[in-house]
């Protein structure tokens, strides 16, 4: 009995996990080259959207995903165009940003379905069970009827992480975080850098909400993304801007959620439960881990700018 | 002026292409928010929160510092608030509502002040330490009410009516003595920022810390938790005046984002204290025409967060804007050449 609670926690946690986990991956990455992204919540709405949108009309899901790819690597273009062309304010951009979402979004679903705050219903992509996985006790129960999403998640945990710390790529990307002028002069492109770095965190914050409207929903609804933006960016801080940390983390913020709609625990009120993760991020942040730190240059396009 | 005017013509673009015919819509938001005498109090109405928001988080930006922090500086400003007025007897009347006032806005202070303190002492960035506090005041306010101040027979989790108001200056619509208050301490900001010492050891810490400490003998610690501290205790007021004016009481959840909308209108206005006035009519003038749109050309309301998006953004980017006006400057160069 006990046991199935457990699985199902941590099913719970893991399915709530991804689409935070996701940008917080991304996060990591824009961050990492320098520039700040209060946009994310942002970002996600955009994935969600688009990725309904396409489904409506493809009637597949899997394109839905592939078109919020797209269009989050394209809002991360936009986003990257403002923040390092035009030299705008990095984090009233992001603000920006998520107010021009959350309006745009609601919108554009009046425009095309005549109906406020929520779409039609769509296809979504079909859960299954793996067939070797299955088969392993443990895991095999965490992983039944996850969504074949996971396969997707895991490959870009890994990918990230040997990105940014086994390529000559991921050392450049952290040292003009680092110290952009020094990158510079070392021959690096770091404006090209950053565009990517950008792009790449758009097109996974809108895989995130992809997860949210097609995968673990069939429809958007109106702000669907709920702060889970801003989640994933505490999940980055709390990881380390390190890809890893960055999931992990966001499976520990899941799983505090997750307590609260597996069942009630007697002694501790929910609302600490949930508060958990932001405070010991702020503790950990002020003082056990001092090695935990922001890129150096965050927010700073060119040292002289400082 | 430009940022405005760009968004509004991105703003009919996007309409246009959705099927709508922008002008009407353009022209119904203007009736919906400045039509009407009721329709001028309600736009005036859903300024007052924002005006707060934007003095508090646009000093804050004065000295260099980014208050994101507002959504929790909010909930623990007005729930301190709310409580003290339902504890104290209700026949104090007058004098209960100041002190709600007062001991709410010096919790947030409080709070504020400590992101400040967090951030110089331990030399975190202040935008990390703001998103973390802001679950945590709202899990904890939220926790507290529905423990100790639930009002009883209510879904919703609210506390009791509270015994004290603010009273309307026009009967039937929300706009309350908030106003005033509003623009009393838009003037006392503008005379601190302008005529002060404090006023001036703010701008000079906002243009360059390091610089301020050493020639100013400026106490960077001192100055960041006092100003942290003040910027919350203003912001926190946009709640305040909320919860005693508009519900009258404590709802959990109540505020639409007053803490992020406020860095807009602050960078809007430029931390001027008139400008961020203007620009928190605007926004709400917006507001309250979107629902009138929404009613007669039934455009989502959800439009007005479009446009407040695209003019934060544009407002952020001198750049664009200063590109966009030589190039008009040019074309009517031109044209009166010819």
């Amino acid at each position: 009995m006990t046991y199935m609670i457990i699985i199902d926690l941590l099913a719970t946690s893991l399915r709530l996990a991804i689409p935070i986990g996701l940008a917080a991956i991304g996060v990591s990455i824009c961050e990492r080259s320098g520039i700040i992204n209060l946009g994310i919540e942002g970002m996600m709405l955009f994935g969600a959207l688009a990725a309904v949108i396409a489904s409506y009309f493809t009637g597949s899901a899997w394109l839905g995903i592939i078109f919020a790819i797209i269009v989050g690597g394209f809002i991360g273009f936009i986003y990257a165009l403002f923040c390092i062309k035009f030299r705008g304010s990095q984090s009233v951009i992001g603000i920006g940003l998520n107010l021009f979402a959350t309006g745009i979004t609601v919108v554009i679903v009046k425009a095309i379905w005549k109906q406020e705050g929520l779409s039609m219903p769509v296809n979504q992509v079909a859960s299954i069970d793996f067939p070797i996985l299955e088969n392993i006790p443990f895991i095999g129960e965490l992983f039944k009827s996850q969504s074949p999403f996971i396969i997707l998640v895991v490959l870009i945990i890994f990918l990230s992480w040997f990105f940014m710390y086994k390529t000559k790529y991921g050392l450049r990307l952290r040292s003009i975080g680092e110290h952009p002028m020094a990158a510079e002069s070392s021959a690096i492109n770091i404006v090209l850098y950053r565009y990517i770095a950008v792009m790449i965190c758009g097109a996974l914050a809108s895989l995130g909400g992809a997860y949210l409207s097609v995968v673990h929903n069939n429809l958007f609804v109106n702000n669907m993304v709920a702060g889970r933006g801003f989640m994933s960016i505490a999940a980055n801080i709390f990881g380390g801007w390190n890809p890893i940390g960055s999931f992990l983390a966001s499976f520990i913020f899941a799983f505090a959620q997750a307590i609260r709609l597996t069942f009630r625990l007697e002694f501790i009120p929910e609302e600490f439960t949930q508060m958990f993760p932001y405070l010991l991020t702020l503790i950990i942040l002020m003082g056990v881990g001092r090695n935990v730190r922001a890129p150096n240059a965050l927010g700073v396009l060119k040292d002289s700018q400082k | 002026m430009m940022a405005v005017i760009l968004s509004f013509i991105i703003t009919a673009f996007l309409l246009f292409f959705m099927g709508y015919n922008p002008i009407k819509v353009y022209i119904a938001m203007f009736q919906g928010s400045f039509g009407s005498v009721n329709s001028i109090a309600t736009t005036l109405s859903k300024a007052v929160p924002l005006i707060f928001a934007g003095l508090g988080i646009g000093l804050a930006l004065k000295a260099g510092m980014f208050n994101i922090g507002g959504e929790g500086q909010i909930y623990i400003g007005s729930f301190v608030a709310s409580v003290v007025a339902i504890l104290l007897p209700p026949y104090l009347g007058i004098v209960s509502l100041i002190v709600s006032f007062i001991a709410g806005t010096m919790a947030a202070m409080i709070w504020a002040g400590s992101i400040g303190f967090i951030k110089s002492k331990f030399n975190i960035n202040e935008v990390i330490i703001c998103i973390m506090t802001n679950y945590i005041a709202i899990l904890l306010t939220s926790y507290l009410l529905k423990t100790f101040f639930q009002s009883e027979g209510s879904s919703v989790s609210q506390s009791d009516i509270l015994p004290v108001g603010l009273s309307t200056i026009v009967p039937r619509t929300q706009l309350t003595s908030a106003l005033y208050l509003g623009l009393i301490f838009s003037v006392l900001i503008y005379i601190l920022l302008k005529y002060t010492v404090f006023g001036y050891e703010v701008n000079a810490m906002g243009d360059n810390p390091n610089a301020a400490h050493a020639s100013g003998g400026i106490n960077i610690t001192k100055m960041s938790v006092l100003v942290m501290g003040l910027s919350g205790a203003i912001v926190s007021l946009a709640g305040i005046t909320d919860v005693f004016g508009k519900y009258g009481r404590f709802i959990d959840g109540f505020s639409p984002g007053y803490g992020f909308t406020g860095i807009a209108i602050a960078v809007i206005g430029k931390c001027n204290p008139f400008g961020i006035i203007l620009s928190s009519i605007l926004f709400a003038a917006l507001d309250a025409g979107a629902l009138r749109a929404n009613r007669v050309e039934s455009v989502s309301i959800n439009i007005v967060m479009v446009i407040q998006g695209l003019v934060v953004i544009f407002v952020s980017t001198p750049y664009i804007i200063s590109i966009l006006r030589q190039k008009i400057i040019k074309v009517f160069s031109k044209r009166s050449a010819l």
